[in-house]
């Protein structure tokens, strides 16, 4: 398990946001991969970890943070119609795009830090672990379809974040 | 492929989630539309983005102490571990020599599933190689339906003089030939038309003689067939179904003469 500490701990610790109940809790995971190895028939070994790094730390935020466990976002499949919608809005050149270089990363870490941890989790197993979408599914437990268009609205809140949407930054200017 | 069905897929295409017919139509579609081009920028920017402020928390030192600490005590003395008392029950230096080897023999194992065999490789760089083709309106370098203009030019770029026959007869026409890059070599790209269909007849020369073996592959709405014969490897590769791109096929081993062996 020791080869994979850092992606134990890196998980745990941006689901629950300090290093002290991510030390608690990557440590438990991998006292708990030890005693269930027997069980593991698979063939990756980080995935399989980070299966129980999800689960020990799902089940801490449900006993310590229930509120945490939430989806303020809607969870349904990506809609192809409301997708088209935003692809005509943001067709104009883009001064939010100067403003994503020119992000600040506390910023954008703080973004990130503040997505419900359902989002956060497979953004950080895609950007961090960079995990294939189908390895983020068997660890998270959704479909893969679930997995896609999770990545999608958590990126689309981090652009919201970071900047105006270009709608209403449209709709701004026709109101001056 | 429109705009609406493009940024659908778009992150997954950032993420390169789709096979690679799927990602060569979104190329496509890309490089046509101003629109999407902006789009991808700005996807792939707040990616880069992402990546640079979003730090990687490594494991603290005190972490990783405390665990080595617990094998090696582990390892050395049978009794309790402190704290972990459902651990009771294992013999903590199996355990570890245990997990120490299933560990190593499973990421071997890992590379070895997840990586695709060298022909699954082949064939997918030979199909890319025809989508490529066709994308980029580059059928051919030599245009003749003459496969006695068709060989020789072939001759003064490579070093093999790959079989130019032409099967018009048959419903397969010659339209030329071009060089293209396969395998880490310079091979030769045959270029037929069957009705509106354009197959691509890969040749390059094998260093074994190897008896002639067909692999048939269908991948993504593609089909290849791939042998050896007469000390070269062939890949044929259209959309046409698999039965007429095997009429191709025979038709060229029939044409291609093997040297007979002693």
């Amino acid at each position: 398990m020791l080869p994979h500490l850092d992606a134990a701990f890196n998980l745990a610790r941006w689901l629950v946001g300090n290093d002290h109940d991510a030390q608690d809790l990557a440590q438990e995971s991998c006292v708990r991969a030890l005693k269930y190895f027997a069980s593991f028939h698979g063939t990756d070994a980080r995935a399989w970890l980070l299966t129980i790094v999800r689960n020990t730390t799902f089940t801490w935020l449900r006993q310590h943070r229930m509120q945490e466990l939430t989806m303020p976002l809607d969870d349904d499949y990506f809609d192809p119609a409301s997708a088209a919608g935003d692809a005509t809005a943001s067709t104009s050149p883009s001064p939010e795009l100067q403003l994503v270089q020119q992000a600040d990363a506390d910023q954008l870490r703080l973004a990130i830090e503040q997505l419900p941890v359902e989002f956060r989790e497979v953004m950080v197993l895609r950007e961090l672990e960079e995990l294939p979408y189908k390895q983020i599914a068997s660890i998270t437990n959704v479909p893969v379809g679930t997995v896609m268009s999770r990545l999608a609205r958590a990126r689309k809140r981090l652009q919201q974040i970071l900047m105006p949407s270009p709608a209403a930054r449209q709709d701004g200017s026709d109101g001056l | 492929m429109d705009c609406k069905e493009f940024n659908v897929m778009l992150d997954a295409y950032v993420d390169s989630e789709f096979d690679a017919f799927t990602m060569a139509r979104m190329e496509t579609h890309v490089q046509t539309c101003p629109a999407c081009q902006q789009r991808l920028r700005e996807q792939m920017q707040l990616r880069a983005a992402i990546k640079t402020a979003a730090p990687y928390f490594k494991a603290p030192a005190s972490l990783r102490q405390s665990m080595h600490a617990q094998l090696r005590k582990a390892g050395k003395t049978p009794e309790k571990s402190r704290g972990l008392d459902y651990l009771n029950t294992w013999r903590w230096p199996t355990v570890s020599a245990v997990v120490t080897s299933v560990v190593l023999f499973s990421t071997s194992l890992m590379l070895v599933l997840n990586t695709p065999s060298a022909d699954d490789l082949l064939a997918r760089e030979v199909i890319g190689g025809h989508v490529r083709s066709l994308m980029a309106e580059h059928l051919t370098d030599v245009r003749s339906t003459d496969q006695h203009t068709v060989k020789p030019w072939f001759i003064g770029q490579l070093d093999f003089a790959p079989p130019v026959r032409d099967f018009s007869a048959q419903g397969f026409v010659l339209m030329g030939g071009r060089l293209d890059y396969v395998n880490n070599r310079k091979v030769a790209a045959l270029v037929y038309q069957y009705r509106k269909h354009a197959i691509n007849l890969f040749i390059w020369p094998t260093g074994g003689e190897r008896t002639a073996n067909l692999h048939e592959r269908e991948w993504q709405g593609y089909t290849a067939d791939a042998w050896t014969q007469a000390g070269m490897q062939f890949w044929a590769v259209s959309d046409i179904n698999a039965t007429e791109l095997n009429e191709f096929t025979h038709l060229l081993q029939s044409a291609v003469v093997t040297p007979p062996v002693q």
